[in-house]
């Protein structure tokens, strides 16, 4: 009886959303209050319903219902009781059911924290999120029903997914989903300024903190998606330009130009059609990305088994809402009036360049992701592109931006010289050539493009101190520091981390796949490795071959590791890699296969450097964001326009 | 001509520019890079690049796959049900790698005709087959169909 209720609150949930998008839409072009304020509770009570469907849905894990379809083909009964929460999204249906779960979440956040700002531009933006929950739901609705029965019931399940039955997936899906849904309430406030016709800087000052959380969301979905593929897929590598990571890339790319592009229509009135069409564009990528994720138009290392006619429903709203919104786009961001003109030399140059090398890196994702699908269907046959093409365009395109990240802070809008930011970073390139010395001396293995990768990391981290140190001596105190400015510094800092661990771990990371017999001993970057043994391990729903394997430096044992070579009950082989994790290195043990009926083992053994500091550094770019969002200036700022609507534009900068 | 127009005139120059490298650089980076994807009876009708990488897809024979004792070579048939092709390779095969499942497996064709692969992948979920494995097999019966109707 219950998956019929969840059903139940889904179609309510869909009626609503409708209600959602027309009424308030409707009612702000004839202006009637009324309609305009049926958006808020509509939103509330789609909200409940699909809290209440989702709840049904976990609860059929939880209980095991195996007379649900779902349930029954991703759990079974020896599957471990913290799984069966995440597995609700651990296959197609049930993640499109967390989607507008999470949808529907930011419109209630939107909802709840919009009271401040007029109703007629609250009930577009409401009703612009209505119009894509209505999409979504219908196709949860009508193409991936998660209640769907299993006539007769089964006694028991099929399984989870092994890869999925791990701590990094269990959060990486939901905090993935948080950012890409999160771009549509940038997406919904472009909407609405330009149905509103007032698309000038206000919209975007009301909706800088959203793109923010959203983006900090995507960029800590991407490093645990990074993370997870590091130590569960056995491989050792933490990126791999495969078309579904690309499809969660794309997004983050033109998410970070829009967060710049964003503070400077907000500050200084210029760019704002570009930031209309890069909020356009950020939302389009994330339908895109789940477009190719679902509908397995591309082979990839991660696609899971997916159907076509769910493609062509999302590719048909996709359609729709891009074609849509660049269509108003066009008819609308034509009357905008630009900013004040700028110096060759200024913060809003600056701003510019970074806004052009992040959406052609971008573009050039596109290309190499697209290339596939145009060829396949123009005839030209099956290709895939290797991942060479885009760490070469990627190379290329941000290697200037990475060296430009410190200048933008100090140098001043409208117009300042290289020389007057030149006596403040100094001692920043001072440092930073430093640094590259060092490391030069310590490993001389380094390649050129290596020093010069962790001189450039080092410059952006010192050049952020910089810019910290001179807001210390020159602003007046209380006013040193705004959120805006801290998380700005902490997430530049973060890439600088980034650069350092990305260029040091693929220069001098070492990896060995050896035969390994007990008792054997390898040396790898130094270190001795010995496997002692091998034994076999039981776990709830698995059984394993564990490696026993003892890593020492000049005979002294620094640590003992496990890896495993697990059997799932339904059949999955998967294998568990031990790490020996630090700050500066990680050693990475995985058993490969066994040789010889079981004599010896094929193990991978790999050395990784500084490894750790890709996903610091995307945890501290996700803090920035985090901290920016909550910038008092963004809130305060609304409430006063609030009270005066007319001509309150010009006024703050 | 006033300084804003000359100056959005050389921004709109330099942005051409900059497009049309970034394009020209594009398109080497991709030619470079491209990988085709080829069955076995593709690859014995000698419609595969002979110094080029490509990408092998099909099935693993049954029975066809053997490990080396002493080294990390590893030696299997790939088939598309129609036309065999021998593949070597030496690491650790993924854990989805079985007789009977897909792969796909890029590399280079050596002159003694045994498929030298670099890389072999084999997919997540076991009960889907890449859709361009499916259509190698399609079309590689197509093509027997064809010659026995031929004969």
């Amino acid at each position: 009886m219950l998956p019929e209720l969840g059903q139940i609150a889904l179609i309510l949930a869909l009626l609503l959303a409708v209600i959602q998008a027309v009424v308030p839409l409707v009612g702000a072009q004839l202006n009637r209050e009324p309609l305009m304020r049926l958006a808020r509770p509509a939103a509330y009570g789609q909200f409940a319903f699909l809290v209440f469907a989702y709840a049904i849905l976990t609860e059929g894990f939880i209980t095991q219902d195996f007379s649900i379809a779902y349930v029954a083909q991703n759990s079974n009964l020896a599957l471990p009781m913290h799984y069966r929460f995440s597995a609700v999204w651990g296959a197609h249906e049930g993640s499109l059911l967390l989607w507008v779960l999470i949808l529907s979440a930011w419109t209630v956040a939107l909802a709840a924290l919009s009271k401040a700002l007029p109703l007629n531009f609250v009930a577009r933006a409401l009703g612009t999120l209505g119009v894509i929950s209505i999409g979504f739901l219908s196709f949860t609705a009508f193409t991936s029903n998660p209640f769907e029965r299993h006539v007769p019931a089964l006694s028991d399940g099929n399984d989870l997914n092994p890869l999925l039955q791990d701590f990094g997936l269990i959060v990486h899906p939901p905090m993935l989903y948080m950012g890409y849904v999160g771009f549509a309430v940038a997406f919904a406030f472009a909407i609405a300024a330009l149905l509103d016709g007032r698309v000038d800087k206000q919209w975007v000052r009301w909706s800088r903190p959203w793109t923010n959380v959203a983006w900090g969301f995507l960029t800590v979905g991407i490093g645990l998606g990074s993370w997870w593929a590091y130590y569960e897929l056995g491989w050792g590598g933490w990126w791999f330009w495969d078309p579904v990571e690309n499809a969660s890339f794309m997004p983050w790319l033109v998410g970070a130009a829009l967060i710049h592009s964003q503070a400077v229509t907000e500050k200084r009135g210029t760019f704002g059609a570009w930031t209309l069409l890069l909020a356009i564009s950020a939302f389009s990528l994330s339908l895109l990305g789940t477009f190719l994720v679902r509908s397995g138009v591309l082979t990839s290392v991660h696609a899971f088994a997916s159907d076509p006619a769910r493609g062509s429903f999302i590719l048909a709203f996709l359609v729709i809402v891009t074609g849509g919104a660049l269509v108003l786009y066009a008819i609308r961001a034509p009357k905008l009036v630009g900013g004040p003109p700028v110096g060759l030399y200024s913060r809003e140059s600056l701003l510019l360049a970074n806004n052009i090398l992040l959406t052609v890196a971008c573009a050039m994702v596109l290309i190499g992701t697209l290339y596939p699908l145009v060829a396949d269907a123009l005839g030209w046959g099956k290709v895939s592109v290797g991942p060479p093409y885009f760490g070469l365009m990627f190379f290329v395109l941000m290697a200037p931006l990475v060296w430009l990240i410190p200048l933008g802070a100090l140098t001043r809008w409208q117009g300042d010289s290289l020389a007057s930011v030149w006596i403040w970073l100094r001692s920043a390139a001072a440092l930073a050539a430093v640094v590259a010395a060092l490391a030069w001396i310590t490993q001389r293995e380094l390649p050129l493009k290596a020093v010069l990768g962790i001189a450039a990391g080092a410059w952006i981290v010192f050049g952020t101190f910089v810019f910290l140190r001179r807001r210390w001596k020159t602003a007046a105190p209380g006013q040193r520091l705004t959120a805006e400015m801290l998380g700005m510094s902490l997430a530049h800092i973060g890439v600088g981390m980034f650069v350092i661990g990305v260029v040091v771990t693929e220069s001098l990371n070492v990896e060995r796949d050896v035969r390994m017999a007990p008792g054997d001993t390898v040396e790898v970057a130094g270190y001795q490795v010995r496997f002692v043994k091998a034994h076999h391990e039981e776990g709830p729903n698995f059984i394993a071959d564990e490696g026993v394997f003892e890593i020492s430096k000049s005979g002294v044992v620094l640590s003992e590791q496990h890896p495993q070579k697990r059997q799932y009950l339904r059949g999955q082989v998967m294998t568990e890699a031990a790490i020996d994790a630090g700050f500066f290195a990680d050693f990475y043990i995985a058993m490969g296969e066994p040789l010889d009926g079981g004599k010896a083992w094929a193990v991978r053994l790999y050395y990784k450097p500084m490894i750790r500091w890709v996903w610091l550094g995307a945890l501290l770019m996700m803090f920035g964001a985090f901290v920016a969002a909550t910038e008092r200036r963004l809130r305060q700022t609304v409430r006063e326009e609030a009270r005066l609507p007319a001509n309150s534009a010009a006024v703050a900068s | 001509m006033n300084p804003i127009r000359r100056r959005r005139l050389m921004l709109v120059g330099l942005l051409l520019l900059g497009i049309g490298s970034a394009t020209a650089l594009a398109l080497t980076a991709l030619s470079d890079n491209v990988n085709h994807f080829y069955s076995p009876s593709d690859v014995l009708a000698g419609k595969a690049p002979q110094e080029r990488n490509f990408r092998l897809g099909g099935v693993v024979l049954e029975g066809s796959s053997m490990r080396d004792g002493a080294t990390l070579l590893a030696k299997f048939t790939v088939t598309d049900r129609f036309k065999n092709l021998p593949v070597q390779y030496e690491g650790i095969l993924p854990d989805l790698f079985k007789e009977g499942q897909s792969v796909i497996a890029t590399g280079k064709l050596g002159a003694d005709g045994v498929f030298v692969a670099s890389e072999v992948l084999a997919k997540h979920d076991e009960n889907y087959m890449p859709a361009e494995v499916a259509e190698a097999i399609a079309k590689g019966k197509e093509q027997a169909d064809r010659s026995t109707r031929n004969q």
